[in-house]
């Protein structure tokens, strides 16, 4: 029986057990920086320049055969020198039913690259986080704004931008 | 010679059919569509920015504003991810109770959905027989939670208050009523000519595109996509409810029409296994450095005062770590993946909009057919504007 990682209230279980990192480990021990844990859930580190490569074996594996993008999307963390923002892949399997996350550090001012290729559902998830984040995705077909205006200034997800009283009206 | 040439025309953000706020520019060759990109961000509140500003018992409020057709749902995928980072238990009195709550509130977002997009293609009583129903829905949740469309009636460990003595009357009644009345909006369309004349083999999506396009719900399993978070990681009590998922191959409108209806089937025999084995016991764990105190005992326990005034100044603390946790929501896989550092404000949350996500396949179901079929596709994406802006 699979692990319900979506579900597991207490974490109980080895990271180093899940097949995904197991597969991470034999297959692209390089590109793998960590391997963590929380809540029940586990997710790697990898680096950007291996990133493509790491997701395609994802999918591709028959044993894993991550072919859901549930979720992407970037997380800001201004005090982390050279390391400012992360990008953060949700998987899931409908074939196998199970969930696992990539986890890729970028520095501010870093292009990433687009997954496009390998789910069509990136298309809109990195419009946002270039919207939100002002991340730039290498390879991209139609990179623009998505939620805001065009001419909006500024990437509202980024931790320095104010939460009110940009403008007086 | 008759000249050709693509149009370019705009549909919305002012229209009907579009449900909300959405723009579609669409291309046209003819009356055949070329090219259908949405527009969206009309109904941009920034809900992820405010959250971050916002201690955890008062993002919950902004949930029930995303989908707002099923905010029930919302409530629920919300808890459930908190509750998972603060590692507490439910009662079981309590994991009923929501698990009714989540399915009413799916029979209702169903049911929106139909009279919306039965009237888009043009049979606009059904949104009179469906609003009627959803009437006798609302009426229910604002018994409970006390108010009818933005209930916020779940919290960390249970929900806030207990519910009424008739409340297992009030939903045996309703779903008895209600599997008559199914039957009725099905002998209205399901074989009417017109209805299968525009919805057959319009909007046709293969299973390969649904599960690349990120399609995930009642849309996807009309495609063939045999998956529901309800039944394939089971959160609640549904692993211990008796329910069939229903799939279909066609992945048009009319099966997305088909999935749906028996949805709403499903969900009634759902309500009736609930309210049959809702169990006595307290709805709410009061673990005290989550959840505020009972109210009578405030006067007389000078610990319960200090957690009370505690948890209302700093709100609730939850360790370091992160979350990710989604259900099923009526439109789909609604997921919220949260971020915390400690302190009483999330570092980081983002919701996984299904609506948002749905919405990005319109282009692969659009191309190819008729302006006129737009429509029909669109109501049978079954968007909710609030949810895909946020």
């Amino acid at each position: 029986m699979t692990v319900n990682f979506n579900r597991q209230i207490f974490p109980g279980i080895d990271p180093e057990k899940h097949p995904a990192v197991e597969a991470l480990r034999r297959d692209f021990a390089s590109a793998v920086l960590d391997v963590k844990h929380s809540c029940g859930e586990v997710w790697a580190e990898v680096s950007l320049s291996e990133a493509i490569g790491a997701l395609t074996l994802l999918r591709d594996d028959p044993v894993l055969n991550f072919d859901f993008l549930s979720d992407l999307t970037a997380v800001h963390w201004p005090k982390r020198e050279g390391a400012e923002f992360e990008l953060v892949y949700q998987l899931y399997s409908i074939s196998h039913r199970h969930r696992f996350r990539v986890k890729v550090p970028l520095a501010d001012g870093q292009n990433a690259i687009t997954v496009c290729g390998l789910w069509q559902v990136a298309d809109w998830l990195e419009r946002e986080v270039y919207d939100m984040f002002g991340i730039h995705f290498e390879g991209h077909p139609d990179q623009r704004r998505i939620l805001n205006p065009d001419g909006f200034e500024g990437h509202p997800l980024r931790k320095e931008f104010p939460l009110k009283g940009r403008v007086r009206w | 010679m008759a000249r050709q040439e693509i149009m370019t025309i705009n549909m919305g953000p002012h229209h009907p059919s579009t449900h909300g706020v959405l723009r579609v520019i669409l291309e046209l060759d003819g009356e055949v569509v070329v090219n259908a990109i949405p527009d969206i961000g009309y109904l941009h509140r920034g809900v992820e920015k405010l959250s971050e500003d916002r201690k955890y018992l008062q993002v919950l409020p902004l949930t029930d504003r995303l989908d707002y057709l099923a905010s029930g749902s919302n409530n629920l995928a919300y808890i459930l991810a908190v509750e998972k980072l603060l590692q507490i238990e439910v009662p079981r009195r309590a994991q009923y109770i929501r698990t009714a709550i989540a399915e009413i509130t799916r029979i209702m977002s169903h049911l929106v959905w139909l009279g919306t997009h039965a009237a888009d293609i043009g049979a606009v009583t059904m949104l009179m027989y469906t609003l009627r129903e959803r009437e006798d829905i609302l009426d229910l949740i604002e018994e409970t939670a006390g108010t009818r469309m933005m209930p916020t009636y779940f919290r960390p460990g249970g929900v806030v208050r207990d519910v009424l003595p008739d409340f297992q009357t009030k939903i045996q009644a309703f779903v008895d009523k209600f599997d008559v009345k199914i039957n009725e909006y099905e002998r209205l369309l399901t074989k009417n000519r017109i209805w299968m004349n525009r919805t057959k083999g319009v909007g046709v999506i293969s299973r390969e595109d649904a599960i690349s396009l990120g399609l995930s719900g009642p849309g996807a399993r009309a495609s063939g996509v045999d998956w529901d978070i309800r039944r394939d990681e089971p959160y609640e009590v549904y692993d211990e409810l008796d329910f069939k998922v229903p799939v279909l191959p066609e992945g048009d409108v009319y099966a997305r029409y088909m999935v749906r209806l028996e949805e709403m089937r499903q969900s009634s025999r759902m309500l009736r296994q609930l309210i049959d084995g809702l169990p006595e016991g307290p709805f709410i764990e009061r673990s005290p450095k989550y959840v505020y105190p009972d109210k009578e005992r405030l006067e007389g326990s000078i610990e319960a005062m200090i957690h009370h005034f505690k948890l209302v100044v700093d709100g609730l603390t939850p360790p370091e770590g992160e979350v990710y946790s989604t259900i099923e929501a009526p439109k789909g896989e609604i997921g919220f993946y949260i971020v915390s550092d400690g302190s009483p404000m999330p570092y980081r949350l983002r919701i996984r909009p299904p609506s948002f996500v749905n919405l990005q396949s319109l282009l692969t179901m659009a191309r190819g057919n008729m302006l006129a079929d737009v429509v029909a596709i669109i109501g049978s994406l079954d968007i909710v504007l609030g949810e895909i802006d946020r």
